[in-house]
């Protein structure tokens, strides 16, 4: 029997909800600082607009949702959330995001619709990068550091934002991190598990923004437009999210080592947050022990070699720097979920052949580690997958009574059981779907299967590689179908079906 | 057999002039990117407008130039960007300039990027800085929404008194 939500459970959504909106107005200050930083008046009216409207909602949810304190002098709104409530508030979370930054990029004139501007904005939250905004190259300063800035709220994740300032009970901000597709903590406390993401990013922040801004000085760039973009990007493809500053994207640069930066930015930010923690404690060890770090070398190496004989075959790139600035740049960009491109997204059709497109399609599908800012199925999952079935060949081939287990490396030992095996392979499922889904949506609108599976693929595995469909011109259902995969594919689904599951007991359940 | 002597001696010729043909007209960025095989190596005339960086590489120098659909990397000698005043941001529009180059589907000097190398440049149009007015709506609007924030805010602390 399905029981109707209670008025507490509302309640509970709604005023995390309101903290959660009320922290992303405030996220909205770092442009206006900007604003009033390089002289750009209307751009800071933008923002200035879309924090009062941020405020308002969020004062307005927080006050009717909030509770007064009962007998026992505990306010109802701010004890721990159970795990439906949890869920909830996080995917509301991310459409909120969405509706809310997008008012700033729909303001600047950039963006021909508010959808488009939505888009942009859940591409920009859900780090994928892929983009419908018109004439970037003249975008102000203080929108292009939005669109980045989400990438780096997205990327670390909305709520682990708000759990790192605002929320108090462990135990409801444990359950809102897990709906955001973390399900493993770097620390036992999730608050420090939050922080010390956070701390990890500012870190690299520092350190990548200023190897990016040299090397865009050495490479002839003036310093301010350097360190500018040296911050953008660093902040696209350390969150795997693949938005630049020009609408080049990094072929923008012209630039070797400005590529291998990027290479090593995404490489980063495609390794779990809990290996980072053991790299950072000394533990170098952990990188060739871990079954992540494993499954994504063999899984590049795979990729790579479909991706690079396809492009040999039709002799598109016939000297290896070639092939690697082009080829092998965009398979990792692709594997690591981030997006970045040096070659113009009809190239891959034009002059691309299909198995080398297949080769990305893989790779993207696949995705970096868990705890990581990449989205798609994730190396965690196929480590474990094949595992399982090592497992079940093993049990096959050995006699009957020999006792066969499987154990994989990640941090610490650990035995392959069914439950685990099960879950990996359900959200693999999933993924599978959502890919398919998208593909097939694409076909109906008259596009080849290949490019619509890219497209799809890339949407939902929050990518942002673009063979070149997505457009400004293209169908407004596509655009809402891309929007809903970022967004399914971002939070791995579970608090989406929470969702629908709360939306159904609304109108079928039982009081 | 003199129409075979004839024709034997203008073939090469002939291919010669179609392989180095050059396009007297602008190509526009999207003609190029989907057309890349066909113009490949071929000189090829096109313009737009300067943005972002002059990026000066020793004695050459990468400029970007969009010409309203795409941006497309042109290599140059460095003293071609001299006459190169404004460059397109969001507070100026940069010179409208028209390339002749040769056009390159994967250039093999540039890690396979697609761009031209040009051979000559010409200003069509001189840039200009972007005066930003203060859009008086958008004022406006943030005065009202000031009103009804501060009345949320109020209403709220009266109501938790």
């Amino acid at each position: 029997m399905i029981l109707k939500p209670r008025l507490e459970d509302i309640k509970a959504i709604g005023y995390y909800l309101g903290k959660i909106i009320l922290g992303l107005g405030l996220a909205m200050l770092i442009p206006i600082i900007i604003s009033l930083a390089f002289g750009e008046l209307n751009p800071a009216l933008d923002f200035l607009i879309s924090i009062e409207i941020a405020l308002i909602f969020g004062l307005i949810l927080v006050k009717l949702c909030f509770s007064p304190p009962r007998a026992r002098g505990a306010e109802f709104t701010e004890k721990d959330l159970n795990w439906m409530q949890g869920m909830i508030v996080v995917s509301l979370s991310w459409l909120a995001a969405m509706l809310l930054g997008a008012i700033p990029l729909y303001l600047s004139g950039h963006w021909k619709s508010y959808l488009d501007a939505c888009f942009d904005a859940m591409s920009g939250f859900a780090t994928t990068g892929l983009v419908l905004v018109q004439d970037l190259d003249h975008l102000s300063f203080t929108h292009n550091l939005w669109r980045h800035l989400i990438m780096f709220i997205g990327g670390q994740g909305i709520v682990i934002v708000a759990l790192s300032f605002f929320v108090r009970g462990a135990s409801g901000a444990f359950k809102m991190y897990v709906g955001e597709a973390r399900d493993e903590k770097v620390l036992p406390n999730v608050i420090h598990t939050a922080r010390f993401i956070w701390l990890v990013s500012v870190v690299y922040l520092i350190l990548g923004t200023f190897a990016l801004g040299t090397v865009g000085v050495l490479n002839g760039m003036k310093p301010i437009n350097a360190f500018f973009h040296g911050a953008c990007v660093f902040m696209a493809a350390f969150d795997t999210g693949g938005f630049a500053p020009q609408s080049q994207n990094i072929l923008y640069y012209h630039s070797l080592p400005f590529e291998i930066i990027t290479i090593i930015i995404m490489l980063l930010g495609a390794i779990n947050f809990k290996m980072h923690y053991h790299l950072w404690m000394g533990n170098r060890r952990e990188i060739f022990r871990n079954i992540e770090t494993k499954t994504l070398f063999i899984t590049v190496v795979i990729t790579f070699c479909i991706t690079a004989f396809g492009l040999t075959q039709i002799g598109s790139y016939p000297k290896a720097i070639v092939l690697f600035r082009k080829g092998f740049y965009q398979l990792i960009s692709g594997h690591t979920g981030t997006g970045y491109m040096t070659i113009y997204a009809r190239q891959f059709i034009n002059e691309w052949n299909q198995l080398a497109l297949v080769g990305v399609i893989c790779a993207m599908g696949l995705g970096g580690a868990a705890c990581s800012t990449t989205g798609a199925i994730k190396m965690l999952r196929i480590g474990i997958i094949f595992k399982a079935l090592k497992e079940d060949i093993k049990r096959i081939i050995l006699p009957e009574r020999a006792i066969v287990i499987q154990k994989f490396h990640h941090i610490k030992e650990i035995f392959v059981e069914d439950k685990q095996a099960r879950s990996a392979l359900l959200i693999t499922l999933a993924y599978l779907v959502l890919y398919g889904l998208g593909a097939i949506i694409g076909m109906l609108f008259g596009y080849p299967f290949l490019d619509s599976l890219f497209e799809s693929t890339s949407a939902a595995a929050n990518v942002g590689l673009s063979c070149g469909i997505t457009d400004v011109n293209m169908p407004a259902a596509l655009k809402l179908t891309y929007i809903f995969q970022m967004w399914a594919g971002r939070l791995e689904f579970m608090s989406v079906f929470t969702l629908v599951g709360f939306f159904i007991a609304a109108i079928k359940g039982k009081k | 057999m003199k129409k075979v002597f004839r024709f034997l001696f203008f073939l090469p010729t002939i291919y010669y002039l179609l392989s180095t043909i050059s396009y007297a007209q602008p190509i526009s960025s999207a003609e190029l990117i989907n057309n890349a095989k066909q113009y490949d190596g071929k000189t090829v005339v096109y313009e737009g407008e300067v943005i972002g960086d002059i990026m000066v590489r020793g004695d050459y120098a990468w400029i970007n130039v969009n010409d309203g659909q795409n941006a497309i990397g042109i290599w140059m000698s460095k003293n071609l960007v001299k006459d190169i005043l404004y460059i397109g941001s969001y507070k100026s529009k940069g010179d409208w300039v028209e390339i002749t180059g040769i056009f390159q589907r994967a250039c093999l000097q540039h890690g396979g990027d697609l761009d031209i190398h040009a051979q000559a440049i010409r200003k069509v149009r001189q840039g200009r800085h972007v005066l930003e007015r203060l859009n008086m709506g958008k004022r406006n609007l943030v005065f009202v929404l000031l009103g009804v924030l501060c009345l949320v805010w109020i209403l709220k602390q009266l109501k938790l008194k």
